[in-house]
């Protein structure tokens, strides 16, 4: 491979990653509330969240093996990397909190994912953009889901407003990242694989407002530190959700049932 | 806290052309989540096309007291069966 080329396939692996970690880290929390959700309903619900997430992450994570071509399947690449290598948004990996928490950082997610999916089915790697059209559907649901959630909290008693706008207080400041590009979003999109991060905000504003007003909440001011998560710089708490993740199949290699 | 929510009886459609078909009920807040709940809940394993809920306070039933007075006067008219009359043969699309 030449030098450009091999550059232009590491980056390509690079955001097919991103795209791959975010779905699992999410899925992986989501799985933390079951068992533990307010109702047998909403266990279910958060239990068919977290399945679309790892269906997702399965897609984008064998794809990126491949692209990769060094012999790593979705299992390897979920279960023997390090948090560093990790490329997800740091917004995924925020432990889930109370429900207020879990699902004002969904709602967060739900909408980017709405407008990226969106955007990606259009994306001229014809593999990627297969698997954008199926989260698409999925990721519809989920922001009827979330909005739905978002409003009944913040538009329901005192106590459940208050917890709603402390999550959004607590989880705005990871927001920057899902906008901000870098050299590889750049490059992806020059290629016509990526569509242009920054240009996707405007769209997921407006949204993002139309349903605060709907819920009674307020827009926290925008931070002014930017996250990388996306670059492997991971919150602490990466490594613990990792360890809990991956301490079985690193304890028992190949184990299966 | 789901014991605080009304509850909601689900009907799904399994096919286009079907009717919908009563399968049980959930509590929900509002009608919204009660459709999210049985889709969740009812159609995990590709059950259905379209879902129905009705809060069950709107549904009105009969009286099992009066089951006597409402069912059995229908016992002894079993002439009201398609199967009662005899067919003849040159009737072909009956």
């Amino acid at each position: 491979m030449t030098e450009p080329a091999a550059a232009h396939t590491a980056a390509h692996v690079r955001y097919v990653l991103r795209l791959g970690d975010t779905s699992l880290i999410l899925g992986q929390r989501l799985g933390e509330w079951i068992g533990h959700g307010p109702a047998l309903e909403e266990d279910l619900g958060l239990a068919n969240l977290a399945l679309d997430f790892i269906g997702q992450a399965r897609l984008l994570l064998t794809y990126a093996g491949e692209l990769e071509g060094r012999g790593r399947d979705e299992d390897a690449l979920a279960f023997l990397r390090e948090a560093p290598e990790y490329a997800n948004l740091t917004l995924v990996e925020q432990p889930n909190g109370d429900f207020a928490c879990t699902i004002v950082r969904q709602w967060l997610v739900d909408s980017w994912q709405l407008q990226l999916y969106q955007a990606l089915a259009g994306s001229a790697d014809a593999r990627l953009a297969a698997i954008a059209e199926k989260a698409l559907k999925e990721t519809r649901y989920h922001y009827r889901f979330s909005s739905g959630w978002l409003v009944r909290l913040g538009d329901g008693t005192e106590e459940s407003r208050r917890r709603t706008q402390q999550a959004l207080e607590e989880l705005w400041r990871f927001t920057g990242e899902l906008f901000a590009p870098d050299a590889i979003d750049a490059q992806m999109h020059a290629a016509g694989i990526a569509p242009e991060l920054a240009g996707l905000r405007p769209a997921w504003s407006e949204a993002i407002d139309a349903d605060l007003r709907a819920a009674g909440l307020a827009r926290p001011a925008d931070p002014s530190y930017r996250w990388q998560g996306k670059q492997g710089v991971h919150t602490e708490e990466l490594s613990h959700l990792l360890a809990e993740m991956q301490h079985l199949p690193r304890a028992y290699p190949g184990a299966r049932w | 806290m789901s014991e605080d929510w009304p509850l909601y009886e689900v009907f799904v459609r399994a096919r286009s052309g079907l009717e919908h078909k009563h399968v049980g009920s959930l509590h929900a807040a509002d009608a919204r989540m009660a459709i999210e709940h049985a889709r969740d809940v009812y159609t995990r394993r590709q059950e259905g096309v379209s879902l129905w809920v009705v809060p069950s306070a709107q549904i009105i039933a009969s009286d099992p007291q009066e089951a006597e007075a409402l069912f059995e006067p229908a016992r002894d008219k079993v002439y009201r069966h398609p199967t009662f009359y005899a067919i003849p043969d040159e009737v072909k699309n009956l």
